[in-house]
């Protein structure tokens, strides 16, 4: 008997199964084929604005992806660089079989993790809540705790102009039977769609023509423990032209996106490269990054040109591309069209309400991107173990992390379209950076046994760090004095700690302490920004104590909305769909308005009266 | 599109007995006897209880006359019946109304008749506009003006609560937070998207440019007076040692008037307000306990709030010999038994009727600068710290798009709770209109 069963190995398995082996659960992790494990089936990236936030909190977790990203990186780049560093967006371009074999690596080290081969066909359910996954040979793997981190592979279904194929990726199978009996269980659940680009070969690419997009020289990595590895390749940009776009008008009525055969939503910001040009038909040419796929690998990925096309009209479009005139393509690009669920039937465990001992993470909960599926399956993971190991649930929340942005998002709101994280969804953006993922975090993953001795040491000798850092900033200096040392100041006779004077941007820390080589130099960077934008941090605690006095006001689980007077059946439906665990949360649910939430308090106080 | 679970279970009979599902009645024109009085039905059972009196109904929206009658077939009305089929009625659910005749008799006979129908009781005050609300048929601010037309009592307070109804607050409110979403959105991309060449660096120049031209338009309304004192009224509070004549010269003011209301009286040595109306204006007469020290404990508590009013008096009448603390109508009263080498004070005496006339028309001429014009937007408390708060955030000021972002946030975020909206995904629809973003 297992503690957990993960369903899936992609990028929320992955982090689940990992996750809770780390914190001393026997795990199994069930996929259909083990060397799949750790695939990227998008692009060939990792990180980026909102993302790499993600990366580095899983990071924080001990977990797999910034430390896999560090080994396979072969390009480097931070995003925003000359903006505040809470819109850094740390990004590695990964060899994609690199990335792959590192995460396996790193799964096939973790103690008490098991790999599974085999097709979960559908559920154990005993007693009304899980006991394990059967799979399709007709064998069980029994478990107290299931995980669905199924991603595209539920009733998947690829498009590509006029074909059809029933699977999650191109040349792989679908779990249409598992999802049969998802639906059969009455869980809520509406299809989404994602698409990818064609593949091309890269010898085929006449790059001496394009602009060249180096890897930065900088130092910095994914994961705090990290280090550059592989030796750094360059991008190269190249754009589409008014011919682009008039064989992709061509070709629209031929576009299974178009022609309506595809009716799910896609996401707005990750836009086919038919949508781009239909919604913004004035724009004569979009930006097409060539991303190469690997150090000894000639596919290159041409990011910016998802598609679902017919493979002639994707031909034609390809060589009408400065640079791509003579390209090959190796793989076309398709859509892929599958099921997820309303997520707003989990609650801030990832844990499903209608079936005790279920966990869901990833595309199945309505998301995109590698970063955002390993953040859930990190919290569906740790919570899944904490329920088989009968521990206290881990609940992260908004004021502490993008990841608890994002499920706060995802259970509340639910999704029109898939969700990907962007740094405007987090209100508290100014505490929540890249780089103090491991202060947010580093104190709650240590606690519930997370974190690896190695993480740990690093973890405890950076908060040292970081106090002794905080308190030499103490020191006082007045106007005059910063005067006396060449620094232009008011002289307002102020004396003000080095950690005030910081607040101003032209005053360097160099300017009052001598920081070289007493410490680290992310410690230092770490601490300046937090100086920098103190006001504004301060502003947005006394934002989170509120809402955490809120988050207090518990709404009771049995609530009966339809008794209360008032409440229209819009938000009736919002409120029975997301079931709120707090007044606080109620008031974040759209369209709950100040006069239905004050319907719902008085209706839980006269319950209690 | 999102996913909708199946439909949850619904007991039997249970929906018939929750509040929510009750249908409710009320006359909802002015109390009879009047020339037409409006008898309205809103809820599930509208149609019905309706149908059950009137016979047929007409067709939606379309008014024709229908005889009503009651359970033993008496006559009750002929009345116009009109009926709007939920949700684009204004309650959002089935509603009917009767335009009836006038008369006390027949209202109340109708409103029987109907109460006596199944699940049908009598509306709560304000329920109609909860419902309203509730089911997204008007937002708060047009909620909050409702409940100001239905309580007020003048003719200015109904032209600032009728514009409140038809959402001039709600109106503006919104065009700013476009505005905000808008300029957000120009910032966010930058911070979200920078690495695509269809965002480019914005010029933070002209966004800081348009952010103080929404500050001034911020700003402008919200130095218009305060609807309240149409609401509430304009507190006049009286001031001076004890037996400086403030009693007298309240009674005096008041007594002039025809609609004086009974004053509303704390302990004697507390302040009393008296409500007057004069030429449409709403004042609130304020006597306070004399500003002397005292050992008593509660009349020192009287004192201690009568300098509070002082300092919140929109108009302060002073009747002290050392000049006033703050601007104030300085007055010399008992007139009649003195006199002051001082020109800039007003003399009041009790058998100067014309004395007493003069010091209202200061009064009147004063208060005219303090009330919303009639074609002025007019916000209420909730609604003037909700602007104040976004345009003190608006105001802050600063170059870096991170600062900018948090600022217009926080200023959304202020006036979102005027109208009880999601600033953030207003922002994020107004991004991805704008541009083209994603790879």
């Amino acid at each position: 008997m297992f503690d957990v069963i993960v369903i899936g190995g992609g990028h929320a398995g992955t982090e689940a199964a990992a996750a809770a082996a780390r914190v001393g659960a026997t795990t199994a992790l069930v996929t259909f084929d083990a060397r799949t494990i750790g695939a990227m089936s998008c692009n060939p990236a990792i990180g980026g604005l909102g993302k790499g936030h993600i990366v580095r909190e899983i990071d924080a977790f001990d977990g797999i992806m910034a430390c896999a990203a560090d080994r396979g990186a072969i390009h480097y780049r931070m995003l925003n660089r000359s903006k505040g560093a809470a819109v850094h967006g740390p990004r590695v371009q990964a060899d994609r079989r690199r990335y792959g074999a590192a995460v396996r690596a790193m799964m096939a080290e973790t103690p008490g993790l098991t790999i599974v081969e085999g097709d979960a066909a559908a559920l154990l359910i005993r007693d009304g809540r899980v006991g394990g996954v059967v799979l399709a040979d007709g064998s069980t793997v029994p478990g107290r705790t299931v995980v669905l981190a199924t991603g595209t592979f539920l009733g998947g279904r690829l498009f590509r102009g006029d074909e059809r194929y029933e699977g999650g990726r191109i040349g792989e199978r679908a779990a249409k039977p598992l999802a049969e009996q998802l639906r059969a269980l009455g869980l809520p659940m509406a299809r989404l769609k994602t698409g990818t680009p064609p593949r091309l070969d890269g010898r085929t690419i006449d790059w001496a023509r394009l602009e060249e997009q180096p890897s930065d020289g900088e130092a910095w990595t994914m994961s705090s423990l990290g280090e550059r590895v592989l030796p750094a390749v360059s991008c190269a940009i190249t754009r589409t032209v008014t011919r682009t776009h008039d064989i992709i008008r061509g070709g629209l009525d031929r576009s299974p996106l178009f022609s309506g055969a595809i009716e799910a939503a896609g996401p707005r910001y990750c836009p086919s490269i038919e949508d781009k040009v239909s919604r913004f038909g004035d724009r004569d040419g979009h930006q097409v990054f060539l991303e190469p796929e690997g150090l000894d690998d000639h596919l290159i990925y041409p990011n910016g040109l998802s598609t679902s096309l017919p493979t002639d009209v994707q031909a034609a479009m390809i060589a009408s591309i400065a640079g791509l005139e003579r390209a090959r393509i190796v793989v076309p690009g398709y859509a892929v069209e599958y099921d997820h669920i309303d997520p707003r039937c989990l609650d801030a465990r990832l844990a499903l309400g209608a079936l005790p001992g279920v966990y869901c993470a990833g595309q199945i909960n309505g998301t995109t991107g590698y970063e955002e599926a390993g953040g859930q399956g990190l919290v569906a993971g740790l919570n899944a173990a904490a329920e088989a190991l009968d521990r206290a649930p881990v609940i992260l929340d908004r004021a502490t992390s993008y990841i608890g942005v994002m499920i706060d998002d995802l259970t509340l709101q639910g999704v029109t379209e898939p969700y990907r994280m962007l740094t405007a969804r987090a209100e508290f953006r100014l505490s929540l950076r890249a780089d103090n993922a491991e202060t947010r975090l580093g104190g709650i993953a240590r606690e519930i046994g997370c974190v690896g001795e190695a993480r740990r040491t690093h973890q405890l000798a950076r908060a040292e760090e970081r106090r002794e850092l905080r308190q030499a900033l103490e020191a006082g200096f007045t106007a005059s004095s910063l005067a006396a040392r060449g620094i232009n100041v008011a002289q307002d006779g102020a004396r003000r700690s080095a950690f005030d004077w910081l607040r101003f941007p032209h005053i360097a820390i160099d300017d009052l302490i001598a920081v070289d080589g007493r410490w680290p130099e992310a410690v230092v960077a770490e601490t300046l920004e937090d100086a920098r934008y103190a006001p504004y941090l301060e502003r947005q605690a006394e934002e989170i104590t509120r809402m955490r006095r809120d988050e207090a006001i518990a709404l009771p689980v049995d609530i009966r909305y339809r008794d209360i007077a008032g409440l229209s059946n819009e938000m009736l439906d919002r409120l029975e769909q997301a079931r709120p665990a707090s007044l606080a949360a109620a008031a974040r649910i759209r369209g709950i308005t100040p006069a239905a939430l004050s319907a719902i308090y008085l209706h839980i106080q006269r319950k209690a009266a | 599109m999102p996913a909708r679970a199946a439909n949850p279970t619904i007991e039997p009979g249970a929906a018939m007995t929750t509040p929510a599902m009750t249908t409710i009645v009320a006359v909802s024109s002015g109390r009879p006897p009047a020339a037409i009085a409006v008898v309205r039905l809103s809820g599930p059972a509208a149609f019905a209880a309706a149908a059950a009196l009137a016979g047929t109904l007409p067709s939606p929206r379309e008014a024709r006359v229908r005889r009503l009658t009651d359970a033993a077939g008496v006559t009750l009305d002929h009345a116009l019946v009109l009926i709007f089929p939920g949700p684009r009625s204004a309650t959002g659910e089935d509603l009917v109304e009767f335009h009836c005749h006038g008369g006390r008799a027949v209202v109340d006979a109708v409103e029987a008749a109907l109460l006596a129908q199944p699940s049908v009781r009598r509306a709560e005050a304000g329920e109609f506009t909860r419902r309203a609300l509730t089911n997204g048929r008007i937002d708060l601010a047009e909620a909050q003006g409702l409940a100001d037309l239905l309580s007020a009592e003048t003719e200015r307070q109904r032209v600032a609560a009728i514009g409140a109804v038809e959402g001039r607050v709600s109106r503006a409110v919104r065009g700013w937070m476009d505005r905000i979403a808008g300029l957000a959105a120009r910032v966010e991309a930058m911070l979200d998207f920078s690495d695509e060449d269809d965002v480019g660096e914005e010029n933070m120049a002209a966004i800081r440019r348009a952010i103080d031209a929404l500050a001034d338009d911020v700003a402008a309304v919200l130095a218009a007076p305060p609807v309240e004192r149409l609401r509430d009224g304009v507190r006049v509070v009286l001031a001076g040692p004890p037996n400086a004549g403030k009693s007298t010269l309240i009674n005096l003011l008041a007594q002039r008037e025809a609609a004086i209301v009974t004053p509303i009286a704390g302990t004697t040595r507390d302040r009393i307000d008296v409500p007057v109306m004069r030429d449409g204006v709403p004042f609130v007469l304020s006597d306070t306990a004399g500003l002397t020290e005292s050992d008593d404990v509660v009349e020192r508590i009287g004192v201690e709030r009568a300098a509070a009013a002082v300092r919140e008096a929109d108009i302060l009448l002073w009747l002290d010999d050392v000049p006033p603390p703050r601007e104030a109508i300085w007055l010399l009263s008992k007139a009649d038994l003195r006199s002051s080498d001082r020109d800039d004070r007003l003399p009041v005496a009790q058998d100067d009727d014309a004395s007493i006339e003069r010091l209202w028309e200061r009064l009147s001429t004063h208060a005219a600068s303090l009330l919303p014009r009639e074609d002025q937007l007019a916000l209420d408390r909730r609604q003037r710290a909700a602007c104040g708060l976004a345009l003190a955030g608006l105001r802050e000021g600063a170059d870096d798009p991170l600062i900018v972002a948090e600022q217009l946030r926080a200023a959304a975020r202020a006036l979102g709770t005027i109208l009880g909206l999601d600033a953030t995904e207003a922002m994020l629809d107004s991004l991805f209109g704008t541009f083209c973003i994603g790879k």
